[in-house]
């Protein structure tokens, strides 16, 4: 069997399978291949009716995915593939891209969604979670489904959002073809378990196979037009980047130390556009690993799993492989076994999970291992318990059209003092401690479509961001100032003017160009009442409602937890007050704005 | 004569100095601060507005010591004011002290700085703290209009506590001539302390400055011989007291004193005052206006750096400024009265005057109070009923302190270190020095900041030599401005670039002459090198009594400058 030759079952017309199957012959196999990408690119194209593009002879399968930063985005596509490899019509689609009404009619569903904020959906899944919620939502008893949550076992609603759609399905009839998993934020294990258990899952209750491509020996590709001439760069293939400057944007006396790090992307081949994030994989601080060694008495050259590297040296992989500080639920409850310690179980008991929630908020690993000493452990046992070591994302805050080999991040070191401690941020300490002027720092793009310029640059921009959530602004207006742009409107937060005005001297000169229209500044602590950017948007309800009505875009960038919640009551009331509607009509239009993607957020 | 007119208020503002413009348009110097102070986005007030600010007592400063840093951070510079208080003479009660004590502590930056024309300055104003200091100042009854800007200055006066009936006779006049030329602007009133506008009113503001006030500014200094602790010859219009006892019997008048000069501009030179005439008490605020209309009105409005009126009267001839000024005055001038000083010091602890009322002369080392000084005199402050009286050499005078209260004050003293056993050189006790950096936006060196290491040094030669004991006036500033007034000390500095200084000696104990230029842009090393001979010549040579400044004439180490003449700019160095 030839590249070239497919069997077809169905669902193309006959004529269309023999069009297809003539057009197949005449070509090499690099064109094949690439228009075998270029039909995977088109059926993800958003919009698309999936249900009725797949006129269905067996039941297609629909994989919806609620994800911020992508990584569900990915399982979701990765699952899609293999499913095709599988014989399965399946289609990976967004929820923001899915059209409620259409869910009905859907037989086979699998539901992949990480969880953000306090248990919230991600931004892009909210409309489809509140219209399943809602009393519109249909009865699925045709429906067959399976839930994968992505999440994070140190927030208090751990993998909620999953949870929450779990449970729905199953209240609206649906019936569940494999257990709901929840995965920490070393998913990939888990998930790819998962995956494979729901195809085999609904492959068994395929009737025939809808399409059967054979495309083998060659393994499939991404499209032609998007491969890259360099070497792939991504979470897994990082690309070590060169710190070419360094400094602390804090003026002195500040109490905050938030650091500007220009990085060079020269040779990578990567590319990124303002609103997409760098990944930076970090190293922990040697300080912590020794400590953490020494206290449990270990051998720093044991050799243990590191991941993909094989068995390395245990300080080694502790260094580079495992998160040594974050405290997690997984870690406390074997950790309360292997130091048969009672306060330690009944800690981990799960009608204890608030006390734990308390125990673990200002925690570390070495703050248990130290109150709770044990003898005898070796070192895989630790990394058993420990998490792979989590790349961090920092908003780019350059334009890579105005600094084509570079990228820009701004970086709040994270440093607090708990129970007798100063503690520091794994990867804002490393970027800004640990790492300096021509040191390299392993990095990727990642991708938010979710936090995007307006198409059009005469469309105007309100731009909210607070403390390092003003850095993607930085790069949206450097991007906008090379060309002519319509108004924008930048609303910046942070603590005192003197010592914490980030960017002070370019926002003054993109002012005194003209390029930045309006900017409106909150520092809370320079008066006895705090001030904050919510306070000045209602300051300016008048006129931010009218730039509304002329059609800006407006942006959320920074703090999850208060300044996204504050920012969104502020423009709900807003709309409110000025369009004189009640608050759920108000809600409504702020919904519509988020759906036509003119109010996106990039919070963390 | 009449002279050429084509640099005077006479010629339309195109033809002028931009600044005139910015004055003319200011809108009686309101323009851009209302709007500057509420700008959120900048610690400064942009554009003009900090010209006119200056006439508001506030000078725009950044902390130098920060501004590269800042720019790396891609911050603007650490804009921060500095105010300074209109306080003809010096004066200010204990209730007084106590308030801007609060407001440099609340408002600026924890400490008050003695100038050397006897007023506080505060340093490190935040710009959102501006209008709070300024209210804070004016609820103790002081204000700072017309304390900087092209109008008359603080106006000096003798502190003389021991002589309380002449000063009782010469303060009320130094605050007359004071408050007689204060801009009359109401712009002040509505900016700082929320006056509202009167609508229309506007046009009459000035009748003494008109629109575009003095085309630069103008100092004024009562002065009782024989003690010039104000300097007055280095003032545009010195009043001389002539005293007959107690009884003040009228002034010798002296115009056209001046220290600022600029570097490798020879056409720029410090002066002293030429005497003119004699007036009685009565006839000085007619005097002083007439002179500040003369200047107003033929001073040099296209260069600012030939602007003060010791230009004005060098260019034109004193023969011709007297007449113009009894032209003016509608009377002539009467005839300079004999007058002789023999010091431009402070009498440093205790005296006591014949009403039975103590005084202590506080050294203050180049006028910062702050630490545990500030802490002393908050305490004194509470304990005092007398008053305070600042001196033109940066030093505090606690005046009129009564018998019942003399004890407390003196262990208040003893206790923070501060009474007459305070170990200081006299080297030190007679030195000054201007604020500079970090503050100064025109500083080219340290000064306030150096000088205290610089004494040390040239203590141990003094001591080396022998001559711990006797008593030279040092000043130095931290550019060619002369704040200080070094020009007329017998050691005098002014800075050049970092750690480099003019040095120059030659200059009277008591200011009444100019020193020479020895050596240029020098460091420590050459200056220390080139005093150390000197002081050895002078420890063997020196005649009894002789001052420092006159045996580096009389031996021939320096040539004399003529008071009144341009000082040549390189000088010959030794010899
Ligand atoms: C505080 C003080 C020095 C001190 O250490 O005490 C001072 C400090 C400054 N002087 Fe002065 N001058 C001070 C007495 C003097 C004197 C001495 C005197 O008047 O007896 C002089 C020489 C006499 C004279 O006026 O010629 C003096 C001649 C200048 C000049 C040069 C003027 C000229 O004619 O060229 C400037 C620069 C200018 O005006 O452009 C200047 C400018 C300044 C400024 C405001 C710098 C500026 O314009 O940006 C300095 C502020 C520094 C700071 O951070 O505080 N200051 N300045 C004195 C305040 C006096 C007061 O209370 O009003
Ligand atoms: C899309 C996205 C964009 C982002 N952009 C930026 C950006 O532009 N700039 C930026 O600085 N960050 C940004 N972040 C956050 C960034 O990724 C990291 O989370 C952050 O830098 C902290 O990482 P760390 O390794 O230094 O700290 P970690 O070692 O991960 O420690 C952080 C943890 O410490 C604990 N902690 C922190 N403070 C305290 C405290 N006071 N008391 C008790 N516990 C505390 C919390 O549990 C917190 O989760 C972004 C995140 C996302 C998801
Ligand atoms: C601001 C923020 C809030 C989060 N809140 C939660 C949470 O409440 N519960 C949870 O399980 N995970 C939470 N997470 C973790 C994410 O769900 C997790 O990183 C997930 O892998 C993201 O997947 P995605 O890239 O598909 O969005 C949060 C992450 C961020 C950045
Ligand atoms: S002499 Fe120069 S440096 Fe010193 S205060 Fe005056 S202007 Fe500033």
């Amino acid at each position: 069997m030839t590249a070239n030759q497919i069997t077809f079952a169905t669902p193309l017309t006959l004529e269309h399978a023999r069009q297809l199957e003539e057009l197949l012959r005449t070509l090499s196999p690099e064109e094949a291949l690439w228009i075998s990408g270029y039909l995977a690119g088109f059926t993800r194209q958003p919009a698309v009716s999936v249900v009725a593009a797949a006129v269905a002879a067996t039941p297609p399968l629909l994989i919806l995915y609620g994800s911020e930063t992508g990584h569900a985005a990915a399982l979701a596509k990765r699952m899609e593939e293999q499913a095709v490899a599988r014989g399965l019509a399946a289609h990976a689609v967004d929820m923001a891209e899915f059209r409620p009404q259409e869910l009905k009619e859907v037989r086979q569903l699998a539901l992949l969604t990480s969880t953000y904020g306090e248990g919230d959906p991600p931004d892009s899944a909210a409309g489809f979670y509140e219209f399943l919620h809602g009393r519109k939502a249909p009865r699925l008893e045709q429906t067959r489904f399976a839930v994968l949550g992505l999440g994070d076992s140190t927030y208090e609603r751990f993998c909620q959002t999953a949870k929450d759609f779990d449970q729905r399905l199953e209240e609206l009839g649906a019936r569940r073809v494999q257990d709901r998993a929840d995965c920490d934020v070393d998913y990939e294990a888990p998930a790819a378990a998962w995956i494979d258990a729901v195809l085999t899952g609904f492959a068994g209750e395929a009737a025939t196979p809808a399409i059967v491509v054979t495309p083998a020996p060659v393994e499939r590709v991404a499209p032609v037009a998007r491969v890259a001439p360099v070497a792939r760069v991504d979470r897994k293939h990082p690309f070590p980047a060169v710190i070419l400057d360094s400094l602390v944007l804090n003026g002195r006396g500040s109490d905050k130390i938030t650091r500007h790090v220009e990085l060079s992307l020269a040779g990578s081949g990567l590319t990124y556009v303002p609103g997409d994030s760098l990944g930076v994989l970090p190293e922990n601080d040697p300080d912590a690993v020794a400590e953490l060694i020494e206290t449990l008495g270990l051998s720093a050259s044991e050799r243990v799993p590191g991941g993909d590297v094989g068995d390395i040296p245990l300080a080694e992989a502790l260094a580079r492989a495992y998160e040594v500080t974050t405290l997690t639920p997984r870690f406390i409850e074997h950790y309360a076994e292997i130091a048969q310690s009672d306060p330690l179980r009944r800690l981990a008991r799960p009608e204890n999970r608030a006390e734990l929630r308390a125990y673990q908020a200002d925690r570390q690993i070495i703050d248990v291992v130290s109150e709770f000493p044990i003898a005898g452990l070796d070192g895989k046992t630790l990394v058993g318990m420990l998490r792979k070591l989590q790349p961090r994302l920092y908003s780019l805050a350059s334009s890579q059209t105005a600094f084509p080999d570079e990228a820009h991040l701004t970086v709040a070191v994270v440093r607090y003092p708990s129970h007798a401690r100063l503690r520091k941020g794994v990867a804002s300490a490393y970027l800004s401690e640990r790492r300096g002027i021509d040191d390299t720092v392993p990095v990727y793009v990642e991708r938010n479509k979710n936090f995007r310029l307006p198409a059009d640059p005469a469309t105007p921009i309100i731009m909210i961001g607070a403390g390092t959530g003003v850095a993607p602004f930085r790069a949206f207006m450097q991007e906008r100032a090379l060309g002519s742009c319509g108004p924008s409107w930048l609303f910046f937060g942070d603590r005192h003017f003197r010592t914490d005005f980030l960017y002070q001297l370019e926002w003054q000169r993109l002012l005194r160009d003209g390029a930045l229209s309006r900017m409106d500044v909150a520092f809370s602590r320079d008066q006895a009442d705090k001030m904050y950017v919510q306070h000045r948007l209602r300051e300016h309800a008048r006129e931010v409602y009218a730039w509304l009505q002329d059609g800006a875009h407006v942006y959320v960038c920074g703090d999850a937890s208060r300044l996204a919640p504050d920012v969104h009551a502020a423009l709900v009331d807003i709309v409110a007050d000025q369009g004189k509607l009640d608050h759920a009509q108000a809600e409504d239009v702020i919904k519509r704005l988020h759906q036509d993607k003119r109010y996106q957020r990039d919070v963390y | 004569m009449d002279r050429d007119r084509d640099r005077d208020l006479s010629q339309p503002l195109e033809r002028l100095n931009p600044a005139e413009t910015v004055k003319a348009l200011s809108d009686y110097l309101r323009d851009g601060i209302a709007e500057g102070l509420s700008d959120p986005l900048t610690g400064a007030i942009p554009g003009d507005a900090p010209q006119i600010l200056k006439f508001h007592g506030i000078y725009q400063q950044d902390d130098r010591d920060l501004r590269d840093e800042r720019r790396h951070q891609k911050l603007e510079p650490g804009f921060e004011f500095m105010v300074r208080l209109r306080l003809p003479g010096g004066v200010c009660q204990p209730w007084q002290w106590l308030k801007l004590d609060a407001v440099a502590r609340r408002h600026a930056n924890a400490t008050l700085r003695l100038t050397t024309r006897q007023t506080f300055q505060f340093h490190g104003i935040l710009k959102g703290n501006l209008k709070p200091a300024i209210q804070a100042i004016n609820a103790a009854m002081i204000d700072t209009l017309g304390a900087c800007g092209d109008d008359n200055r603080g106006v000096l006066c003798s502190p003389i506590p021991e002589r309380s009936a002449l000063h009782a006779a010469m303060f009320p006049l130094t605050k007359r001539v004071s408050e007689h030329l204060m801009p009359q602007t109401r712009a002040y009133h509505e900016i700082w302390l929320d006056e509202t506008p009167v609508a229309g009113g506007i046009h009459a503001e000035e009748p003494i400055y008109g629109r575009t006030y003095l085309p630069r500014k103008f100092k004024i200094a009562f002065v009782v011989p024989p003690d010039n602790d104000v300097d007055v010859f280095a003032n545009d219009l010195g009043f001389i007291a002539s005293a007959e006892g107690d009884t003040l019997a009228g002034f010798t008048v002296c115009v056209g004193g001046g220290m600022g000069r600029t570097d490798n501009e020879p056409a720029t030179y410090p002066r002293l005052a030429d005497v003119i005439g004699f007036c009685t008490p009565d006839q000085v605020v007619a005097v002083a206006e007439q002179v500040v209309t003369l200047q107003r009105d033929f001073g040099d409005r296209v260069e600012r750096k030939h602007a003060r009126m010791k230009y004005t009267i060098d260019d034109r001839g004193l023969d011709w400024f007297k007449q113009e000024l009894e032209r003016r005055l509608g009377w002539r001038l009467g005839e300079a009265r004999p007058f002789a000083f023999t010091s431009n010091g402070d009498r440093l602890g205790w005296l006591e005057g014949p009403d039975g009322l103590s005084h202590y002369t506080l050294f203050v080392e180049n006028g910062r109070v702050k630490g545990e000084m500030m802490e002393a005199l908050r305490a004194i402050a509470g304990l005092h009923d007398g008053e305070f009286r600042l001196t033109a050499n940066q030093n505090l005078i606690i005046a009129n302190i009564a018998p019942n209260r003399r004890a407390d004050i003196a262990a208040v003293l003893d206790a923070y270190g501060l009474g007459e056993t305070r170990p200081l050189s006299l080297l030190r006790r007679n030195a000054m020095a201007c604020v500079a950096l970090p503050t100064c936006g025109l500083a080219m060196a340290e000064s306030e900041r150096y000088l205290p290491d610089l004494l040390t040094k040239l203590d141990a030669i003094l001591t080396e030599c022998g001559l711990g004991d006797t008593p030279i006036i040092t000043r130095m500033s931290g550019c060619p401005n002369g704040c200080s007034r070094p020009y007329i000390a017998e050691i005098g500095f002014s800075g050049r670039a970092p750690g480099h200084y003019n040095l120059y000696l030659g200059g009277g104990f008591h200011g009444q002459r100019l020193a020479r230029l020895y050596l240029e842009n020098v460091g420590e090393d050459r200056i220390l090198d080139a005093l150390t001979p000197l002081f050895r010549a002078y420890a063997a040579e020196r005649q009894v009594d002789e001052h420092f400044g006159d045996f580096l004439l009389r031996a021939g180490h320096v040539r004399e400058v003529l008071s009144g003449t341009p000082s040549p700019e390189i000088g010959r160095g030794p010899g």
